[in-house]
């Protein structure tokens, strides 16, 4: 108390506070925040920022949730339609087998579609990994390989949507093969994910093309992690369409 | 941690470098557990077996694009708990909807065949 008349006026009502004074409101991300339970309580505090990340990042996370929401809802409803039907569901792995010399080869496409998914994330971790360490050219490069490979993806998907529309006859009302709704769940559930990596392919290639052309320079390129961030969804939402659509 | 303060980043914001490394090792392991969860259709595992399995792996593999790739592991606890709690809500909906399937197809089963 006997230096409170050196403190500034916002001192007075912080001191109460303790571990978080108004003073550390100028610079609140010092290195000594706490971490884990305390700093989550600290960070979810009143009168100040909770998310201590560019504004950016956080709400291209938030977008990120409400799109959990929309491929989780679809993949409920595809759970729901699938297990309450008691016409037998037409069987994925034959359905989407390649002949290969003849021998069918089940889910081989589908297969194919995954690891270019997975090397498109791993070209995008590695562009996010070159921008910060300012190397732009590089991370626009990595950033143009991802897209390529999106574009590869998609282009499988329109053979693979081809393939199943005008050689198995499979319909969103129906198909010879079995249950009605395998049309419907599929065209919805793989048409929207296809619709996301496209929309991605164009999100990367213009952050890449803007990124070359130097409308990035004053910031830490920060925007290749964000574009990254989606980027690596479109394939985390592909890993639970693989899993439950394809090999249940 | 290089720390440079710009109109885009919040201030003293901390970039996410890593070991290039660790995304390599990544990398590979989801090409690995990727080839394993092919490999459970491939050899027409069935029943228990097949669910443990498919499940296993994609929950390996969204775990580490999450905690890695989109570098959660990193983040502070107040970004981690508002996007990872939430989905659990759709693990409700999961359950509730997987009663009520179950409950559709059996009064089909007694009435509409």
């Amino acid at each position: 108390m006997t230096d409170m008349p050196l403190d500034p006026p916002g001192a007075v009502a912080g001191g109460s506070r303790g571990a978080s004074p108004p003073a550390a409101h100028a610079a609140p991300h010092g290195d000594g925040q706490v971490a884990g339970l305390r700093g989550l309580v600290a960070d979810w505090s009143g009168d100040q920022q909770t998310f201590q990340v560019a504004w950016g990042k956080a709400m291209m996370w938030i977008f990120l949730l409400s799109d959990t929401f929309i491929f989780g809802s679809f993949l409920t409803g595809y759970m729901t339609v699938r297990t309450s039907t008691t016409v037998p569901w037409p069987n994925p792995s034959e359905v989407f087998s390649l002949d290969i010399n003849g021998h069918p080869v089940p889910l081989l496409l589908i297969a194919i579609m995954t690891f270019i998914l997975i090397s498109s994330s791993g070209t995008m971790a590695m562009a996010v990994n070159c921008a910060y360490r300012r190397d732009k050219v590089t991370a626009a490069k990595l950033m143009f390989v991802t897209a390529a490979f999106g574009a590869m993806f998609v282009s499988m998907q329109a053979f693979e949507w081809t393939k199943l529309i005008m050689d198995e006859g499979v319909r969103p009302w129906g198909n010879p093969m079995g249950a009605a709704q395998f049309g419907s769940v599929f065209f919805m559930v793989t048409g929207f994910h296809g619709l996301h990596v496209t929309a991605g392919v164009i999100y990367l290639s213009v952050v890449a093309l803007r990124l070359l052309a130097g409308k990035y320079d004053r910031g830490n390129y920060q925007i290749v992690e964000i574009a990254g961030l989606y980027w690596h969804f479109v394939d985390l939402v592909w890993v639970f369409i693989f899993a439950l659509f394809y090999l249940w | 941690m290089e720390h440079v303060a710009t109109p885009e980043s919040a201030p003293q914001q901390h970039a996410q470098q890593h070991p290039i490394g660790l995304y390599f090792k990544i990398w590979g392991l989801l090409f690995v557990l990727s080839t394993l969860s092919y490999l459970v259709d491939y050899f027409h595992f069935q029943g228990g077996l097949r669910w443990t399995l498919i499940l296993l792996f994609m929950m390996l593999k969204a775990g580490l694009i999450v905690a890695v790739f989109m570098h959660m592991a990193w983040e502070r606890m107040a970004l981690v708990c508002a996007i990872l709690i939430p989905p659990g809500a759709l693990m409700v909906l999961v359950g509730l909807m997987a009663s009520e399937a179950n409950y559709t197809n059996l009064t089909r089963l007694l009435f509409f065949r």
